[in-house]
């Protein structure tokens, strides 16, 4: 099966090793990954904040980058929702562009809905956790695009362990966490608290965003939590990562 | 406002500690006890839809559903005035009121009545007036405002609710909840024997019959509509629901919503004034239909957030609002609802409110109405982005032309590189220019010295 990885310009700028993760773990379930290099960013940023002209725009070349392709799958299930909830309906001016924006809407995936749906595979069942781990759902995505179900995963890995509050935001938001700092980083600190009181030392996301926040969060505080993407995790279960390669691997 | 201001005033929320740990305190235990009630009810979820589609349905035929409710309610001996705005409201309420040389008026917690600044207006023209919901007494005493459409003073704790009563009515200092409601009690009751004249909100308006709903906990809401001679409701013109029928879907839902209950206390009908052989009730009942920029909404694209039933579910679950309380908001609603709600009503002055949303969808989650309030922000800062400052206008485009360029994208990658520089723990205690915004609260990952496109290039095309 081909596939075209959309790695999202997150995920490239600051976290290589979950493109990595993402790849080796496509392979080893078959798959043959394209990179279109011409890809940058869906736009979300600029449509959140209001800036819809701009998001169109980038959306627009989304479609010609990724056109094509039988399977787009990404390891951010915001930008997964950007491109398939939001993206039709901002290029629906223009009859061309809106039918590119829903056929490219229909064969995007996140990464982990792309195992389940696509691929058929039994996520739980190739996880091998060695630390007590704990979740965290992109909001974005729970709102507006069931995007995973990490809780069961892990549940099925091991003894769960359960933030305080699961579907509390993280308080990043876009350009929010910019816009507003100060409320940016006051969520911030009730989402950290809420993860501590799970009690693990792992934080299992699939969005970069978030995790950017998390972990910049975390190390300000001087808190003993490693944060991975799902993609990670699972890379490393199957062996085709080492364990925790660091930012570089 | 300018942008600078919503920012300044959000982040004096977060460092308010005591506000802050009373709305964190408070907000979760609703969020708590709304989940246990609607875990607990039986069909929840289809209960929702069935209540969003009527309120739905309402703001597709308004004019209908208003005219059939105003012949009901004048037929049952309601008088029925229109007001077109605030002004107008006013006007008329404080019109009937001096002519019938009313002196002292109470009222129930109503938010539309903040809204329209009922009271200031009232006490201009010699009226008293005096708040007889617990938490709007305080505010009232206090002089402050409320910071939570339902709970008004979410923002105090025990020892100033405490403070307020010593020092206003004289009473010993006690700070036993059930011995501060005791003190109020007995202090209102003697209002409620002198008074004249009830003023209301309205939860819901049955169109089938001109029945006015209300919804309250203290049982003050019965006594300004039983004692006092005039009762004046002031129903906001999208509060209708069509049927009788229709009104168990919303109470099933409304105080869950809420507070958790599975009713409120207190769910008083009214349908028309006292009739002869009525043992309490007002001489007249009058019903002030209050648009104030209703109609302009129902008219535009952010129709669906008049289906909203004030329930406070939003507020509760919102993360932001928890951070800043309500008073940072600097709108008579705070919170998600407020920041649709207040730039729709009061158009520029709040345009900025949009922002302070990080659009988590908590909103939509807790919604009983299911209002998709994140979609509604994101529309509303489209509307309003050319009143964002020069900086993120300009610095939006230039991102996006960087990345319309694969080849400026990646120069852009190598000097983020350059600018974030770590102190070999490869994260940024101190980002320069616009990066100090994230770093004032969290370090920044330095990105590594190869991009995922690096990688893919040299290694990961070709491995295997």
């Amino acid at each position: 099966m081909d596939v075209a990885l959309f790695v999202t310009c997150l995920t490239d700028t600051f976290y290589p090793r979950v493109g990595t993760a993402v790849v080796r773990v496509l392979r080893h379930f078959g798959c043959r990954v394209h990179f279109p290099t011409g890809q940058t960013c869906c736009g979300q940023p600029a449509y959140n904040s209001g800036f819809h002209a701009e998001a169109a725009a980038l959306l627009r070349r989304m479609t010609a980058v990724f056109a094509g392709y039988e399977h787009v799958v990404t390891p951010s299930a915001s930008c997964a929702t950007m491109v398939k909830r939001h993206g039709p309906a901002l290029l629906a001016d223009d009859p061309a562009a809106h039918a590119a924006a829903l056929d490219l809407a229909a064969r995007t995936q996140e990464f982990t809905r792309f195992l389940r749906d696509v691929l058929h595979v039994n996520i739980a069942a190739h996880l091998r956790l060695r630390e007590p781990a704990t979740y965290h759902y992109p909001c974005h995505a729970r709102a507006e695009y069931e995007a995973a179900d990490l809780r069961g995963w892990l549940a099925a890995a091991g003894p769960p362990a359960e933030p305080a509050h699961p579907d509390l935001c993280c308080g990043f938001g876009g350009l929010f966490a910019v816009d507003l700092p100060e409320v940016s980083t006051a969520m911030l600190g009730d989402k950290l608290d809420s993860l501590r009181a799970a009690g693990a030392s792992l934080i299992i996301s699939n969005e970069a965003a978030c995790t950017l926040q998390l972990e910049g969060g975390a190390h300000r505080r001087g808190l003993p939590l490693r944060f991975q993407h799902i993609a990670e995790v699972l890379a490393e279960s199957l062996g085709l990562l080492p364990p925790d390669g660091g930012a570089d691997a | 406002m300018t942008a600078s201001d919503l920012r300044a005033r959000l982040a004096a929320g977060t460092r308010a500690a005591r506000v802050v740990a009373a709305v964190h305190q408070a907000t979760w235990r609703k969020v708590a006890q709304r989940d246990a009630a609607l875990a607990a009810l039986p069909h929840a979820a289809a209960l929702r839809d069935r209540a969003a589609e009527i309120r739905a349905h309402v703001l597709a035929r308004l004019p209908d559903y208003l005219e059939q409710f105003v012949a009901q309610a004048t037929a049952r001996g309601a008088q029925v005035h229109c007001a077109p705005d605030a002004e107008a409201a006013v006007r008329i309420i404080t019109e009937l009121a001096v002519r019938r040389g009313l002196r002292l008026a109470v009222k129930a917690k109503s938010m539309t009545s903040e809204e329209i600044g009922l009271n200031a207006a009232l006490e201009r023209a010699g009226l008293r007036v005096v708040e007889t919901d617990l938490g709007e007494f305080i505010v009232q005493l206090d002089r402050d405002r409320p910071s939570h459409i339902i709970a008004p003073i979410i923002h105090k704790d025990r020892r100033q609710v405490a403070e307020t009563l010593v020092r206003a009515l004289g009473c010993r200092y006690t700070e036993d909840p059930t011995e501060l409601t005791q003190i109020a009690r007995r202090h209102l009751r003697d209002i409620f024997r002198r008074c004249d004249l009830g003023i209301t909100g309205v939860n819901f308006a049955v169109a089938e019959t001109g029945t006015l709903v209300l919804c309250t906990n203290e049982g003050n809401g019965r006594m300004c509509v039983s004692r006092p001679r005039v009762h004046v409701a002031l129903l906001g013109i999208e509060k209708l629901i069509p049927r009788l029928a229709d009104l168990p879907v919303l109470l099933k839902l409304i105080a869950r919503a809420s507070t958790g209950q599975p009713l409120g206390a207190y769910t008083t009908l009214i349908t028309g004034p006292r009739r002869p052989g009525d043992p309490d009730g007002p001489e007249e009942l009058h019903v002030v239909l209050l648009d104030h920029g209703r109609s302009r909404i129902l008219a535009g694209p952010h129709r669906d957030i008049l289906r909203c039933i004030r329930c406070g579910a939003c507020l509760n679950a919102c993360p932001v609002y928890r951070n800043v309380g309500g008073h940072a908001y600097a709108s008579v609603y705070p919170g998600p609802i407020g920041s649709v709600l207040a730039p729709l009503l009061d158009g520029p002055s709040h345009a900025d409110l949009p922002r302070a949303s990080s659009l988590c969808g908590a909103c939509l989650d807790a919604c009983p109405v299911k209002i998709d309030i994140p979609q509604r922000l994101v529309a509303l800062r489209a509307e309003h982005r050319a009143r964002r400052p020069r900086a993120p206008r300009v610095g939006v485009r230039l991102w996006a032309w960087v990345m319309r360029r694969p080849w400026l994208y990646r120069l852009g990658q190598r000097v983020l590189r350059q600018m974030v520089r770590d102190d070999g723990d490869g994260f940024a205690r101190r980002g320069p220019g616009w990066l100090a915004l994230w770093t004032a609260g969290r370090d920044l990952r330095r990105p590594p010295a190869r991009s995922f496109r690096a990688l893919w290039n040299e290694e990961l095309r070709d491995e295997r």
